[in-house]
């Protein structure tokens, strides 16, 4: 069967690109992977290349020509196949996303920040209407289940236990049991797990024109350095009482505090929601995890109620399951937050990106020894450099720098917690 | 060897003749074994006869009334006998239909009583077939007497539904036992040929199964054609005479004796499992008799197959087909789709017919479920008030946080018929606004449904 090239989305913003030069012609052999023609976007020139295998036919867009994001501009047909009609820039049935590998200087960010990225040709979700709502009102991404369903139709169970907690019964005991005390109401509580607050006229305008003016999910992004030195101590000190009991990592010291600092500032535990913004009073932290062929945040649920040694325990169990894919729908859906870690690469500073409908993520790097001053004098100190991706939809500069600099004191002083 | 087979089926009722055919079309080479005419139960002695009785007993009620609608038809004369043996006519037509479907998927029958022996074999007389994949075992149910009251079945006053399916003539007074679908069916059509009946049900309310409403409405529907009703009544001893039955029953602990010309047994079936080779071949039941199986319908023996009413309850046609299709795609080592038993449409064929699906109202308040429930009556649908039957209502339950369809109740004329669209939506987890959007057509029955989808979610329009 032939297979329609497309004018792909090169850059998160690119509408139209005009064709700069063809590297294979009509009736030329291809492979997938193979670059067929350099293309100018809004940014960069890039390279598009085939989807398949097979021979390039009906090239439909000259050189110099531009071209609407979506239009066919060529067709691979199997060796040997006759095409149909011509084709003349016919827009697919909906835009093609952006996929790996094809994407301008940063766009590489987007892998790193533990999106979990739908296939690329997942333009409709297979669901019946029951698994839909059900879907919608746990706020799951149907398109991050695997169906169970007549032709891999996503149905009522596979989403028994995919909503984040209320409907999730087998989840929340574990949690109370633990802590049946710990559980601290928050004073305007109503019961809910959290509170949807209509946006205004302003926030609505805010909404529509960063999105459409940068992109999907309009980011800015904050970096701060922090000193490590105390959560160093602290953390090796945990672990020497630990013992064989366990093992705290600066990740799960990080989970903690982010989860902490989350609560003292609701307006970044959020999820934008299109007509209204849904300020979570719980705080379920995604962990990106690197895992084969991608990338999943599990999540840790209700990690500001749970003790250092029990994030510890879970974050190592979802990891396991993440690479040995096991994770079931309810293992990474409704996270309220994420934290995306490459320290452990030496990676020292990078920007993830907003794994949706979250409206912040924060990018940690590695931990080295610098030397800073401190009351005067030239000393090394451990730091670490974490920045914040932040939805400017929901979250404005100023929110997101007040939470980030609880952040960073809790880090800094990590008794700061207790308090 | 000519007695080599892929798939071997015992019984060729709904559930075994199915799962012939599907082998078949899979590629499989089948036999089917048995010991009677094929069909089984359902086709000879039980659903398709006693539709074709059941609908002399419409035609009859319905000359009676034809006055009203302006036809006038003269003094209505029933005979029982003729009625009879135009329904063995419409069993032979369907018994010899499934005949020619062996043939044109070229399935070997084999006729008599076939006994399962280890090694995955069936020996038929002095013949031993022997299956390379899998041995079905479709043996099916038969009815029951209560032997231990006095009421053995005696085939001439106390009968089952094998015999009423043949009488010459409608009896004169019936007591019938039972008030399930099938002594719900033989009442319906034993009245409407003139036999005064008494049907007698020990739980509580008739169709015990069903939703409690659908109960009311048959109750009271049956009482207003002369039917006595009694639920609630146990029988605790039979009598047979010569020609008369007496039967001494107790309802609120006050003792009645009723004389009746026959009593038709129609509590309960028996299970075909004896006499088949099911303990040599390490077949084993459960506690409440039927065959063991686990979830691929496989028995503790490997190799082993039962399906249909000896794989456990439903014990409906329907379901048996289903099964019958599930495992011989699994031995065709294709992905079958899961049966859902909570799915599984039960049909009474009596006037007004009931039908349902999933859960009775009393079910879901047991379980704790958060329901709405929708209804709409007949008597204010348009078509049914032009064809008289005016008798019934669609109940739809609904979840109420997502609209699922937890169940759905119909009392009424072509309540059979209509039951489909609920199947479909639940079997495809339509809500009930997916069902209430599709435009229905006006005026029909189904608006009913409709509507009582709409009465769920509050917005009723026709009330």
């Amino acid at each position: 069967m032939a297979t329609n090239v497309y004018m792909e989305a090169l850059s998160p913003t690119m509408e139209e690109g005009r064709v700069v030069k063809w590297h294979k012609r009509d009736g030329d052999p291809v492979k997938a992977g193979e670059t067929l023609a350099e293309v100018e976007t809004d940014k960069a020139v890039m390279d598009l290349v085939a989807r398949a295998d097979g021979v390039l036919r009906q090239v439909a867009a000259a050189e110099g020509q531009t071209v609407a994001v979506g239009s066919v501009v060529a067709v691979i047909a199997s060796p040997g196949e006759t095409v149909g009609a011509t084709v003349a820039a016919a827009p697919p049935p909906a835009p093609v996303p952006p996929r790996s590998g094809m994407r301008e200087a940063g766009g590489g960010m987007r892998e790193a920040a533990g999106v979990a990225v739908a296939p690329a040709d997942a333009t409709r979700v297979k669901a019946s209407p029951l698994a839909k709502r059900m879907a919608r009102e746990a706020g799951v991404d149907l398109k991050l289940l695997t169906g169970s369903g007549p032709g891999g139709r996503v149905v009522k169970r596979d989403l028994e236990g995919a909503a984040p907690r209320a409907s999730v019964p087998a989840a929340a005991p574990t949690l109370v049991e633990s802590h049946p005390a710990s559980r601290i109401p928050h004073p305007e509580s109503t019961g809910a797990p959290f509170e949807d607050v209509p946006l205004t006229q302003i926030r609505k305008t805010i909404a529509k024109r960063l999105a459409t003016s940068l992109g999907p999910i309009p980011h800015f992004f904050l970096t701060t350095e922090v000193d490590m030195e105390r959560a160093s101590e602290a953390r090796d000190a945990l672990n020497k009482q630990l013992g064989d009991q366990g093992k705290v990592s600066f990740n799960d010291i990080i989970i903690k505090a982010t989860a902490h600092a989350l609560t003292k500032h609701p307006a970044c535990n959020a999820w934008f929601q299109e007509d209204h913004i849904r300020y979570w009073r719980e705080v379920h932290i995604g962990m990106a995890v690197a895992v084969e062929d991608g990338l999943i945040t599990p999540v840790i649920r209700n990690a500001e109620l749970k003790p250092l040694a029990d994030i510890g325990r879970e974050a190592k169990e979802l990891a396991e399951k993440a690479r040995s894919r096991r994770l079931q729908p309810n293992d990474y859906t409704g996270s309220t937050f994420s934290v995306s870690n490459l320290g452990m690469f030496d990676i020292d500073q990078f920007t993830a990106v907003i794994n949706p409908p979250e409206a912040g993520i924060i990018a940690v790097g590695s931990i080295v020894q610098k030397p800073v001053v401190v009351d005067g004098q030239l000393t090394a100190r451990r730091r670490m450099r974490i920045t914040m991706s932040c939805d400017h939809r929901v979250i404005d500069g100023a929110t997101g720098a007040a939470f980030l600099k609880t952040l960073k004191q809790m880090l800094e002083n990590p008794l700061a917690m207790l308090l | 060897m000519a007695n080599s087979f892929d798939v071997i089926i015992l019984g060729g009722g709904p559930a075994g003749y199915v799962a012939a055919i599907r082998s078949a079309q899979l590629g499989l080479s089948t036999a089917v074994i048995e010991k009677e005419k094929l069909g089984g139960v359902c086709v000879n002695i039980g659903c398709i006869p006693t539709k074709a009785l059941l609908h002399s007993a419409y035609i009859a009620t319905l000359l009676r009334e034809a006055k009203e609608f302006g036809v006038e038809a003269g003094a209505v004369k029933t005979d029982y006998g003729v009625a009879m043996q135009r329904s063995r006519r419409v069993s032979d037509q369907n018994s010899k239909g499934v005949e020619f479907l062996m043939k044109k998927n070229k399935v070997t029958v084999a006729k008599g009583a076939g006994v399962l022996q280890p090694g995955r074999k069936v020996k038929v007389g002095n013949d031993v077939y022997e299956a390379k994949k899998a041995v079905i075992i479709a043996t099916g149910s038969r009815v029951k007497g209560l032997p231990q009251i006095g009421l053995e079945i005696n085939k001439t006053t106390v009968i089952s539904s094998d015999e009423a399916l043949f009488l010459e003539k409608a009896p004169a007074s019936m007591a019938i036992i039972g008030a399930g679908a099938v002594g719900m069916e033989f009442a319906d059509i034993f009245q409407a040929f003139g036999t005064k009946v008494t049907l007698i049900e020990a739980l509580p309310r008739i169709l015990p199964l069903e939703d409690a409403e659908a109960s009311d409405a048959l109750a009271k529907s049956y009482k207003k054609r002369g039917i006595e009703v009694l639920a609630g009544v146990k029988v605790k001893k039979g009598t047979p005479g010569k020609d008369k039955v007496t039967l001494e029953v107790e309802a609120n602990g006050a003792a009645q004796k009723i004389e009746v010309a026959t009593v038709l047994m129609a509590a309960g079936r028996a299970v075909n499992t004896e006499n088949i080779g099911l303990a040599e071949c390490g077949v084993q039941l459960s506690d409440r008799g039927f065959i063991k199986v686990d979830q691929s319908l496989q028995t503790t023996a490997p190799g082993y197959y039962a399906i249909g009413d000896v794989a456990g309850p439903p014990m409906l046609a329907h379901k048996g087909s289903r099964e019958g299709v599930y495992v011989t795609e699994l031995l065709a080592g294709k992905k079958s789709h899961a049966i859902k038993y909570d799915n599984v449409p039960s049909v009474t064929y009596c006037h007004p017919e009931v039908a349902s699906i999933g859960l009775t109202e009393d079910q879901c308040k047991e379980r704790k479920l958060d329901y709405v429930a929708g209804r709409f009556p007949f008597s204010a649908n348009g078509r049914a008030r032009g064809t008289g039957e005016t008798e019934g209502f669609v109940k739809i339950l609904r979840d109420k946080q997502y609209g699922e369809i937890v169940g759905a109740h119909i009392v009424g004329g072509h309540a059979s018929e209509i039951i489909h669209e609920l199947a479909v939506a639940r079997e495809n987890e339509y809500t009930v606004e997916e069902v209430e959007l599709a435009i229905h057509a006006h005026p029909t029955m189904s608006e009913a449904i409709a509507e009582a989808a709409l009465d769920s979610l509050g917005r009723v329009v026709h009330m």
